[in-house]
């Protein structure tokens, strides 16, 4: 691919501290390389403000390789950037072109509040998992894996569901705040294996309400999650969470 | 909110079915007969108290989810995510749900009222008073006005079934990728179907295509 320069005008939202109001603010950004993923962009920018003595925009970044779940901007109307399947650390400047406007916001939810700028504070996804995103068994020594055996499709469902990095996007990206693509993700990975059976109607109660404490919203299907999942989880997983949690309330 | 939506999904196909009737092309016979049917039944009567009990609680559930959700994110976003995902109508059924009330209220007046509450006009069939529905369908639908009322009342059926039929099964959840596909298609089929049954009562009248 072609290698090229562009500049830019970059909105970003600035926030001091989680009490104080946030307005956006403009930069402009010149000389960068269309081989630049999108994190090194903001990097040139907040090194440009360090040097003028200004703050740099504090954002969420750790393993900058799609797998940590931390990156975490809502980038011109769509969380994680205009590529599919993409986390923003995975995005690159070769999606923009010279002159292009880049609007940039945290996540959007009552129940991931903005700690400082772009970053959000998103333990409440830490405390769902507390509530159930486990399996309390002593694993002891590994035994013959032919002892259990387990059905190809369903150990493939639950890797899909497994894949799920925490990021956050589908509840920033849905209408209501919900946050049922990761709890979905999360229930089914577990309760498709035999491993997670015995505790699956604790799960899904406990996980469920520990959600609608945190203050996400209730799922109505649009599916603008799924849409955006940098780790594809289906919409499928959220119909699964629905029949496991509707059971286990029906015989607990 | 699913329960009640299938619910009143089951009524939309009896309704319908019971339309179907102008088209017997019979001077109203076959129509006004069940609608007589429909209005002096017992168990029918005992049903539709329970089909407005339905209705209610639809509305009490939308009106609480619609709100409740919209309370999760008190600091919007500056650019908004629109159609990048999620259909328009499947983020607007609230909105969808107002019009269709509103509808509702237009054909209520329209119809169940007059035949509940006031003494229409009847016809003879083999010895048989029946309240003459049929005649006020065809006044009441050559009026372009009410044509386009109903017309718009459909569409906006057709949009909150669009979503809603699929919806409903989701969250009670069917969790099948290929029962999800069937529904999914069943449900768009049923939701256009549907829509363009009953919005082919008052345009066959207006243009005289039932006699
Ligand atoms: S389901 Fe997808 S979008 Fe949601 S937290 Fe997991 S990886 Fe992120
Ligand atoms: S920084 Fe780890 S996924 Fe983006």
């Amino acid at each position: 691919m072609e290698h090229y320069k562009m500049g830019l005008t970059l909105k970003i939202w600035r926030q001091k501290n989680s009490q104080s109001k946030g307005h956006f603010a403009t930069y402009k950004v010149e000389d960068i390389s269309s081989e630049m993923s999108f994190l090194e962009m903001i990097d040139v920018l907040n090194e440009r403000l360090i040097r003028e003595g200004e703050d740099p925009v504090a954002f969420d970044h750790d393993c900058r390789e799609g797998i940590c779940g931390t990156c975490s901007m809502y980038i011109n109307g769509r969380p994680h950037g205009p590529w599919h399947a993409n986390t923003v650390c995975q995005l690159h400047m070769r999606a923009y072109k010279d002159g292009d406007s880049i609007t940039i916001e945290p996540w959007r939810a009552n129940a991931f509040p903005v700690i400082k700028d772009l970053i959000v504070d998103r333990s409440a996804f830490d405390r769902i998992i507390q509530a159930g995103g486990y399996i309390s068994i002593n694993t002891g020594n590994p035994v013959d894996a032919n002892s259990l055996p387990v059905d190809k499709n369903l150990a493939d469902a639950s890797f899909a569901a497994a894949a799920c990095i925490g990021c956050g996007a589908c509840v920033a990206a849905c209408k209501n705040s919900s946050a049922m693509l990761f709890v979905s993700a999360k229930v089914s990975h577990l309760a498709l294996l035999p491993q997670g059976h015995p505790e699956r109607k604790s799960r899904a109660l406990n996980m469920v309400a520990q959600m609608d404490k945190e203050g996400f919203g209730g799922c109505t299907n649009t599916q603008a999650c799924e849409s955006v999942c940098p780790k594809e989880i289906s919409m499928t997983n959220i119909a699964k969470l629905n029949s496991e949690f509707i059971f286990a309330g029906l015989s607990e | 909110m699913s329960l009640t939506g299938i619910f009143l999904i089951t009524f939309l196909v009896v309704h319908v079915g019971i339309n179907a009737c102008i088209w017997a092309n019979d001077g109203g016979q076959m129509f006004n007969l069940a609608s007589h049917f429909m209005a002096t039944t017992i168990v029918i009567r005992i049903i539709e108290v329970g089909l407005f009990a339905g209705l209610l609680l639809h509305i009490v559930q939308g009106l609480v989810v619609e709100f409740q959700n919209r309370a999760k994110r008190k600091i919007g976003y500056a650019v908004p995510m629109g159609n990048k995902g999620s259909k328009w109508y499947s983020r607007s059924m609230g909105l969808l749900g107002t019009l269709l009330l509103f509808f509702l209220v237009v054909h209520l007046k329209d119809f169940w009222v007059p035949s509940r509450f006031m003494d229409l006009p009847t016809t003879n069939y083999d010895g048989k008073e029946v309240a003459n529905q049929y005649a006020e369908l065809i006044r009441i639908f050559h009026n372009p006005v009410a044509v386009v009322i109903y017309i718009l009342g459909c569409a906006s059926l057709m949009y909150h079934l669009l979503h809603g039929f699929q919806s409903s099964f989701r969250t009670l959840g069917v969790p099948n990728g290929k029962y999800i596909n069937l529904i999914r298609n069943f449900g768009f089929g049923f939701s256009v179907i549907i829509s363009i049954a009953f919005a082919m009562m008052p345009i066959s009248v207006f243009l005289d295509w039932v006699t």
